[in-house]
């Protein structure tokens, strides 16, 4: 596989202001590179960022949220630069699209797919015909096993899996470069969430998209669609590597914590003590100094405490990148005894 | 296990919505025991009636036709004083924590609010010591809180909240509407773990309706897989994991995504 960037990012601060115009940066510094035909997946709690970080991306801000510094290169070209309507017409839905946790909402109750379709088509493609759009999409959605109906249905005709299933298929039809998937299975029950996630894995097989950000909290998903996984805590990316990696060998405590926190259906998870992490994430609207994990962290030491940086600058590692003052032998040497105390 | 240990039973449990051409039979002929001091999981995806039998259950809905047997008794849910009496003993927590609480009422008053249902007569000290000791058990700080308006909390601290509500109020069967699906995995370990502590502490019966076979293994000694309106298969938690017999319950493992097993994705 060929190792082209498709995106990078560099140091983007973004933030949102308040009523009381205090500023809350809740990406705060992300820098990373998307690979061609790679699957990234971004982890975290609730109000650690990711769905943030997620919105940023398209550079298309909206207030509350405001852009700080940082550039977004998409192809080469940086899309912070744009102007608005370039960006609204030749960037946004062409090369990079977005679903958001909801989407199935999106849809006009009062209009058939169709209809909606056609709109997308006559703002993106206006010299097609109504009859070659029908054809297309049509095409497009028997290749996603979704059944053509679809299209001439009302969307209270259609199920929740369903309808998210015809966001996606829509919101990839100009065969974006970029898919961002903010959590698109979290309103779904677990048979619905299989099929969303088959079809997510066909979209990359077929081409339809050459990239995905998958961003979610349940990590078990990750495992199985995702080529690196990068894990957010407080505005920041405190570990990135390959996806089974991080899930089976975290390095950073946070990634450490997560992944103790994971309930799946197999033998031996019934014995097992569910860690969960005590205490709430930073209020961002500080500035924050040093360690961002610090008041939560089990393995802290007074090093931690005295260290004064304002960041925690990220240890390089073949193919890891972690934020954490020690280095990855120690980490696992505490996590090792950790695990023969508790006995398991 | 030994028949007096039952306390509550279903029979022959029927509801249904609609009539004519557009009938549906939500719940469809459910026979269902629960013995005292269990933890008892209702799996089944969404539209498989999991949600409906609790509410049935809980006395929200009343079912068109069957009966329910509490304590050894038909269930009365007749005058206001009997469905009082019905909710002493048995209470609920719902998937929205968001939606639970009277937005205008400080938390300070959810729990008031059950002083005042359990017919205890206390003094002030009296109830704010009791207060303060549910906020304790679900780690939470009565001094940070009491004076809060439920905006103001997170949802897993709400649905803590709810859990110290339960505390107070020492139902003999707590229903547990999918508690953790609106809150994210780090609070989610937190709010099962306290699950468990009140069984420990007051062998409480719990019911606990979720979608997520994972959850259920964990949490849970008796499993009931619905399907349909039906209770498709049912037995111990362990077994029905590690040997699934009915086609259905084989499909919904398979849909979860698991660590160690490749997914067929396909």
């Amino acid at each position: 596989m060929n190792n082209k960037h498709i995106m990078v990012v560099e140091n983007l601060q973004t933030y949102y202001r308040t009523r009381l115009k205090e500023h809350v940066y809740a990406v705060d510094g992300v820098s990373f590179e998307l690979e061609e035909g790679k699957v990234l997946g971004i982890a975290g709690e609730s109000g650690c960022g990711k769905s943030t970080l997620a919105l940023s991306l398209m550079a298309f801000y909206f207030p509350p949220l405001h852009f700080k510094v940082g550039s977004i290169l998409i192809d080469g070209v940086d899309v912070m630069k744009l102007p608005y309507e370039k960006l609204r017409t030749q960037v946004l839905g062409e090369k990079i699209a977005y679903i958001p946790q909801a989407a199935m909402n999106a849809l006009n109750p009062t209009k058939r797919i169709i209809r909606f379709i056609e709109d997308i088509f006559h703002e993106h493609r206006p010299k097609m015909s109504k009859i070659q759009v029908y054809q297309m999409v049509s095409e497009r959605f028997k290749s996603l096993n979704l059944p053509p109906r679809v299209l001439e249905a009302f969307p209270n005709e259609l199920s929740g899996g369903m309808k998210q299933r015809t966001v996606i298929a829509i919101s990839t039809l100009m065969n974006p470069t970029i898919l961002i998937a903010d959590e698109p299975t979290s309103a779904l029950d677990v048979t619905s969430q299989k099929v969303v996630m088959s079809m997510l894995k066909k979209l990359m097989e077929k081409g339809y998209v050459k990239s995905m950000i998958f961003i979610t909290h349940e990590l078990p998903l990750l495992v199985h669609i995702a080529d690196d996984i990068m894990v957010m805590y407080a505005g920041e990316i405190v570990e990135r590597g390959k996806a089974k990696d991080v899930i089976f060998d975290p390095i950073h405590p946070y990634s450490k914590a997560l992944m103790n926190a994971i309930i799946v259906p197999e033998k031996d998870i019934k014995n097992q003590k569910l860690a969960s992490i005590p205490g709430a994430p930073p209020n961002l609207k500080k500035v924050l100094r040093g360690c961002r994990f610090l008041e939560r962290c089990r393995y802290r030491s007074d090093s931690c405490v005295s260290i004064n940086v304002d960041k925690i600058s990220e240890m390089k590692h073949p193919s890891r990148t972690y934020r954490c003052i020690f280095d990855i032998d120690t980490l696992q040497e505490m996590y090792k005894k950790e695990s023969q105390s508790d006995g398991r | 296990m030994a028949d007096n240990n039952v306390i509550l039973s279903g029979k022959n449990v029927t509801r249904i919505f609609g009539y004519g051409k557009k009938k549906v039979i939500a719940v469809n002929n459910v026979d269902f025991e629960i013995n005292k001091g269990e933890i008892v999981s209702i799996v089944g995806e969404s539209g498989s009636g999991k949600t409906t039998l609790a509410r049935i259950i809980l006395g929200l809905l009343k079912q068109t036709s069957g009966e329910l047997l509490f304590d050894g008794k038909r269930r009365k849910m007749n005058s206001y004083k009997e469905r009082l009496n019905y909710w002493k003993n048995v209470q609920a927590i719902f998937q929205d924590p968001f939606s639970s609480f009277n937005q205008f009422h400080k938390i300070e008053r959810v729990l008031r609010d059950c002083v005042g249902l359990s017919g205890l007569s206390l003094t002030e000290a009296e109830i704010v010591s009791k207060m303060r000791e549910a906020f304790e058990f679900v780690n939470l700080k009565y001094e940070e809180l009491y004076n809060k308006y439920p905006f103001e909390l997170s949802g897993g601290q709400m649905q803590r909240v709810m859990i110290s509500r339960i505390f107070m109020l020492k139902p003999n069967i707590l229903i547990a509407d999918e508690p953790t699906s609106m809150i994210d995995v780090c609070s989610r370990a937190t709010i099962l773990d306290m699950l468990m502590k009140l069984r420990v502490e007051i062998n409480m019966t719990i019911v606990f309706i979720t979608h997520d076979v994972g959850l259920s293994y964990y949490l849970s000694d008796k499993i009931f897989i619905m399907e349909k309106g039906k209770i498709v298969e049912r037995g111990n938690a362990v077994d029905i994991i590690t040997n699934p017999q009915h086609p259905y319950t084989i499909q919904l493992l398979d849909d979860v995504p698991k660590l160690h097993e490749a997914w067929n994705l396909g």
